[in-house]
């Protein structure tokens, strides 16, 4: 949580940068999309995972802080369906684009989510920078391991949710699923939920907001713009190809207000806080 | 009052006593009778020369079941006035000779820790036991045993469990305490009451093999439902191993088997001597959310296989029967069919032969969660490092205060 000093100095740095370029990298929607993502990701993962270990010591004292296993049911459903409405929405968006609005270089090219060869280059080359044998790669607007993170809830989505509705509503699903399908679910579900806790709160949070080019946490999600040097930093390519296009300028957005910053920090910390704590819990009951 | 004038008091009223006394045996013939000996025993403030009281209730004993008795009858060996200032102890086998035979075969048989009146109360105020007043009144049973079957009681020093608090707080002992049930089993509507025997001892009614006749005195149905099934009848055959009543429902802590304490405590009571199948359930949604707590619906042991009579599963009434399934499943999931009982309520994932699809969709899950976080895990360890070492060789601040 950030001190009264800080939020003064920053409000100065903020006030000092004014003349600094802010770019656009998120739509007012994809933040409010990753919003209801994280919200209910925790939402799922804290009901969820008392069920999973329900035998440790912290699930029935938890169980029984929300009121019981029919409330901490009831709350795992009630994310579910949310989320999947805005997995709907997410497709919907999509479909749109691509097909309504005919718009290029969704599922291919440089600002695509799929991934392409330059990606496979990219790996190579981090890795080889890891080890101190080669420069740093410059990357795109999506990073192969920012790729990585939207497939992987892609997936997630489909293979959790499904399962999930598949226990839900056993006794339609099993019209058209073989009876040892009805214990495979279970285990899909709990198996991809707890790689998906894992992931999340150990591997997406150090990625993208605790590791020392983003530290403490990555703001743009949150306010949706970042500054012209973190830019050029962490997406050199992707600057790089505007610039020649000479359309960099289309991208510049407004320095975020202080309110904004202050109000993702509160949530953003509260949500690494709370992901932290229960990577915590599930690693003290997958090993006990 | 001080001590000199109460010792003079008690003089005086000796004094007055031994005057009316001898006055009454000039007078009367030589037999003596209660309200003669009450003429001392009468008076509160009579003691012994031992300074322990010596007082009878008049009023009370001629209420008592022996109130139409004489003093002497009981007290045989005192045949007038004065009496010897040592009398022998009474002994109530004289008149109670079963009672008494039955007590010295039990494990109260030690008469100095039991005399009769450690649970018949006050000798000279011995109530039938159909009378409120009485210590043995159905209602005040628990009571009288719990004096020494207590925390701290007597029976702690022969290495005996505390159950009093444990019967007080059960489905009995509410029964008793709170609703006033006559009918609510109290202790010794399960152990007798003379012929108390240890429950290793083969004849007492608490002895493994006795216990459902014992339980089933009162609960005659249930009884026979369990004698049906693989239990009872493994317990008819002499196999001890087999559960008995007390097994699950535990000896005096019972409780009402819908409450969700007991639902919770009671699964693993099975899984005791069915490992296996405790093992196997465990894995499954029933009893992962059956084991948060709090009121529980979720299928356990006995929803599905009955409590009581308990059937193999070829057992054509038995509700895990194959042909029986549906109505089993269906009484909590509406909708259940033919394909939805297929269901493995004991499906076992490490069991390759038995649960072939589960078993390799569990070992794809393990390895892609296996690969996935092992590559991302050394990915972000070796990034971290690396980052690091770049921020300190070229001294730059931390990137998220760039916006």
């Amino acid at each position: 949580m950030p001190e009264p000093e800080a939020n003064t100095s920053a409000s100065v740095s903020v006030s000092a940068g004014a003349g600094e370029k802010f770019y656009v990298r998120f739509t007012r929607a994809q933040r409010y999309m990753h919003a209801v993502l994280f919200t209910t990701f925790l939402g799922l993962a804290a009901t969820g995972l008392p069920m999973r270990f329900s035998e440790s010591f912290w699930a029935r004292r938890f169980a029984t802080g929300v009121g019981g296993f029919g409330s901490i049911l009831f709350l795992h459903k009630f994310f579910a369906v949310v989320l999947t409405i805005a997995f709907l929405i997410h497709l919907k968006d999509i479909f749109q684009r691509a097909f309504i609005n005919r718009e290029k270089g969704i599922f291919w090219g440089p600002t695509s989510m799929v991934a392409n060869w330059k990606d496979v280059k990219d790996i190579i080359g981090h890795m080889r920078w890891f080890l101190g044998l080669g420069p740093k790669p410059k990357f795109d607007r999506y990073a192969y391991w920012e790729k990585f993170d939207y497939w992987a809830v892609f997936w997630g989505m489909i293979v959790i949710g499904f399962s999930g509705y598949a226990m839900w509503f056993a006794p339609f699903f099993a019209h058209f699923l073989p009876g040892w399908a009805l214990n495979a679910v279970l285990v899909i579900h709990s198996e991809e939920a707890l790689l998906a806790v894992l992931f999340i709160f150990s591997i997406h949070f150090v990625n993208t907001h605790l590791r020392p080019d983003s530290f403490p946490m990555d703001m743009v999600i949150f306010t949706g713009v970042e500054s012209e040097e973190e830019f050029k930093e962490k997406r050199a390519q992707e600057y790089q190809r505007n610039l020649g296009k000479g359309e960099l300028e289309k991208k510049v957005g407004i320095a975020p207000p202080l309110w904004l910053l202050n109000f993702s920090k509160v949530v953003g910390f509260t949500a690494i806080f709370i992901g932290l704590t229960l990577l915590v819990l599930t690693l003290t009951a997958y090993f006990s | 009052m001080n001590e000199a004038a109460r010792k003079n008091a008690i003089l005086m009223i000796r004094s007055l006593a031994l005057v009316a006394g001898l006055a009454v045996l000039a007078l009367a013939p030589r037999n003596l009778r209660a309200q003669d000996c009450l003429t001392c025993h009468g008076d509160s403030s009579m003691t012994d020369s031992n300074g322990h009281s010596i007082f009878v209730d008049g009023k009370h004993f001629g209420d008592s079941i022996h109130g139409s008795l004489q003093c002497s009858n009981c007290h045989a060996d005192i045949k007038g006035y004065p009496h010897p200032d040592k009398v022998a102890p009474v002994d109530c086998k004289t008149c109670h000779a079963d009672q008494a035979t039955q007590l010295s075969g039990s494990v109260h048989a030690d008469s100095k820790e039991h005399p009769c009146t450690s649970c018949h109360g006050n000798a000279h105020e011995i109530f039938p036991k159909t009378d409120a007043r009485s210590a043995v009144y159905p209602l005040n049973v628990p009571k009288t045993c719990g004096q020494c079957h207590n925390d701290n009681g007597m029976a702690g020093k022969h290495g005996l469990a505390s159950v009093y608090p444990n019967y007080i707080d059960s489905i009995h002992g509410f029964a008793l305490s709170k609703e006033g049930l006559l009918v609510a089993a109290n202790c010794q509507s399960c152990h007798g009451s003379h012929h108390i025997l240890s429950h290793t001892d083969p004849a007492s009614p608490t002895y493994k093999s006795n216990i459902p006749q014992t339980c089933g005195n009162c609960h005659a149905k249930i009884n026979d439902e369990y004698q049906a099934g693989v239990h009872g009848q493994a317990i008819a055959k002499g196999d001890l191993k087999a559960p008995v009543c007390s097994d699950c429902h535990t000896a005096h802590a019972i409780l009402q088997p819908t409450e969700s304490a007991f639902r919770m405590q009671s699964t693993p009571i099975c899984g005791n001597c069915h490992k296996d199948k405790f093992s196997t359930y465990r894995d499954t949604f029933h009893s992962q959310l059956g084991s948060l707590g709090g009121y529980v619906e979720t299928a356990r042991c006995w929803d599905c296989h009955g409590a009581h009579d308990v059937r193999p599963t070829s057992d054509p009434t038995s509700p895990v029967n194959p042909a029986n399934l549906i109505a089993t499943c269906g009484r909590c999931h509406a909708g259940a069919n033919a394909s939805f009982v297929k269901y493995q309520p004991h499906a076992n994932a490490r069991d390759r032969k038995l649960n072939p699809g589960l078993y390799f969709v569990r070992l794809f899950m393990n390895l892609l969660l296996a690969s996935v976080l092992t590559f991302f895990l050394l990915h972000t360890i070796l990034w971290l490092i690396r980052s690091r070492y770049q921020q300190v060789k070229t001294k730059s601040d931390n990137g998220g205060k760039h916006a």
